[in-house]
């Protein structure tokens, strides 16, 4: 408990995770808005397309993430942490913890922000929530904003450097994953199992049941619900790798 | 009390610190010594848990740091002043460093104001000169009011005044029964803190002795004699068997007398009615004797004859010739 009160008081002792909330919250309200407003009346409208800037918000809540962990190295604070507190992976579950608790409170606010709005401007009816789809649509975006916080605090640790942090889990999450798809044969079995598809896949509730969504792709293999414990999986996978490599290495 | 045993720390085919082991005691500053380069920090580091030791092990009060409930209370130490967030205060810095150990909030004012920082604890750290980064590195090691404290290099970037401060800080601390490691490269500094020293080069142990030992040892004490009669008690000495130099060739009337003593060279001097205008033990600095302890054992020797400013390393071969 103790260690969660610490690395709380670091998070936000410091202007850089502030900065980071309200950007990611304002890039998904914003572009919530902005689709509502300028949408044409003929076009069909729903819940999940009122989450369009949920995958802007993320990335920033991705560098949040990497950079709680980053600029403890870049800074040298990571010494002064492991010598308050030598249990390196109490210190780095903590911290985990928080930056996870913390973005899927964010993710919560931003989804239901974004619908809210896009709800006030396009007084629009099918934006109700009347289904339980809907509101899953809603509520996993905290869900797959926590996940993704944990890539990055994993990449972080691994990595201990801002920039090389940043650049690998945007570029993986904007473009490594969906240039897979380009790949001849394999390519879309192969995106199937990324997981930021598949935490895409569990957003959207595509697979499995049908909406309104469901492309035009061939059936992936998992459903939604196991495309979230999929990204899930990896995302601990990768955090426990961290952990490993921090207590290994020297401070 | 700390204890080192057989410790050693491998970077790829570089050996840091070979094979160190030695004691620091309670009630006493002990100097950690050495040319820049020597391991002080490694050694600190791996003291502190934040290395792994290649080979052997340092106990702290019998215990690995590691494994020590609330370590912030037990050794305080200040081993890097940056390892502080720039935009975080002085305060918030300390805040969460004493919440992690379960040290009340008021002790972190306490500190503050111990090192003079008050005024400032607000403001973000990364603004502070390197003078306060050190005071604020100290109130760090202070915090958690412990038994065992740990500086290294702490008189850096201090001015006079806070040079001063930190010595007699230090004495104080160590006078309170605390066990105090204070490393540095300077030695004049360490003559006038630390009783106690710990040398080190190249990562192996050189000495470990009180201060005294160390340049009673490594230097050699001659007396200096003036006076207007210089030539002839000059000739009294030699013929009374002692050596005789000159301090140099400009003053004729200084003579250095390196085996006499002080009593041998008056009673003489004495006895034939010569006037003297001075009669001094020479003491060799603790730099003299560090040097030729150490000249073999320095890290990053300068090429000697290129730079003028380089330190003589007297007459023993510099290390490089030996990588």
């Amino acid at each position: 408990m103790t260690l969660l009160a610490v690395e709380r008081m670091k998070l936000f002792t410091t202007r850089s995770p502030w900065w980071c909330m309200i950007v990611a919250l304002a890039l998904t309200v914003g572009f919530g808005a902005l689709y509502a407003a300028t949408l044409p009346a003929e076009f069909t409208f729903d819940v999940a397309a009122t989450q369009s800037g949920g995958q802007l918000g993320m990335m920033v809540i991705m560098v949040l993430a990497a950079l709680a962990v980053t600029t403890e190295y870049r800074f040298g604070t990571i010494k002064a942490t492991f010598q308050a507190a030598p249990n390196r992976t109490a210190v780095m579950l903590a911290k985990s913890t928080v930056v996870t608790a913390l973005a899927f409170v964010v993710g919560e606010i931003a989804a239901f922000a974004a619908w809210g709005v896009s709800y006030l401007i396009s007084g629009n009816e099918v934006l109700a929530l009347d289904t339980s789809q809907e509101w899953v649509q809603l509520t996993g975006l905290g869900l797959v904003y926590a996940g993704a916080a944990l890539y990055a605090l994993a990449v972080g640790m691994l990595v201990r450097q801002s920039a090389g942090a940043i650049s690998l889990v945007l570029v993986w999450a904007l473009l490594v994953e969906s240039l897979v798809q380009l790949l001849p044969r394999v390519g879309n079995d192969l995106y199937d199992w990324m997981p930021f598809a598949a935490a895409t896949r569990f957003l959207m509730q595509s697979g499995g049941a049908e909406t309104s969504m469901s492309s035009q792709l061939p059936e992936p293999p998992i459903g939604p619900w196991a495309s979230l414990v999929y990204f899930l999986a990896i995302g601990v996978v990768l955090l426990v790798l961290g952990i490993v490599t921090v207590r290994q290495r020297d401070a | 009390m700390i204890e080192a045993v057989g410790l050693t720390k491998r970077y790829g085919s570089k050996l840091a610190v070979d094979d160190l082991s030695f004691t620091v005691k309670p009630g006493k500053v002990t100097g950690f010594l050495g040319p820049n380069g020597a391991g002080k920090s490694t050694t600190m580091r791996m003291m502190l848990g934040l290395d792994r030791p290649t080979a052997g092990k340092v106990l702290i009060d019998g215990k690995h740091y590691t494994e020590l409930k609330n370590p912030l209370r037990t050794l305080g130490a200040l081993v890097d002043a940056k390892w502080v967030h720039p935009n975080r205060s002085a305060h918030a810095h300390l805040k969460w460093m004493a919440r992690s150990n379960g040290i009340p909030t008021k002790r972190v004012d306490e500190v503050l104001d111990i090192v003079g920082l008050s005024e400032v604890a607000h403001r973000r750290a990364g603004g502070f000169s390197l003078g306060m980064s050190q005071r604020l590195g100290i109130a760090t090691a202070l915090l958690g009011d412990p038994k065992i404290l740990m500086f290294d290099e702490p008189v850096n970037g201090l001015d006079p005044e806070g040079i001063h401060w930190i010595r007699r800080f230090m004495q104080r601390l160590a006078a309170e029964g605390r066990t105090v490691l204070v490393s540095s490269h300077l030695l004049s500094e360490m003559a006038q803190t630390a009783e106690e020293l710990v040398v080190v080069g190249r990562g192996k142990l050189i000495a470990q002795c009180s201060t005294e030992e160390f340049v009673d040892s490594a230097s050699n004490t001659s007396v200096r004699v003036r006076s207007p009669q210089a030539e002839q008690l000059g000739e009294v000495l030699t013929s009374n068997g002692l050596a005789v130099t000159r301090e140099n060739q400009q003053d004729q009337h200084t003579l250095l007398v390196p085996d006499g003593g002080t009593e041998q060279v008056g009673e003489l001097a004495a006895k034939h009615g010569f006037v003297l205008h001075e009669l001094t033990v020479q003491r060799g600095s603790l730099e003299e004797a560090f040097m030729q302890i150490t000249g073999q054992e320095v890290e990053f020797s300068t090429g000697r004859g290129n730079d003028p400013a380089a330190p003589a390393t007297g007459d023993v071969p510099v290390a490089a010739a030996e990588r």
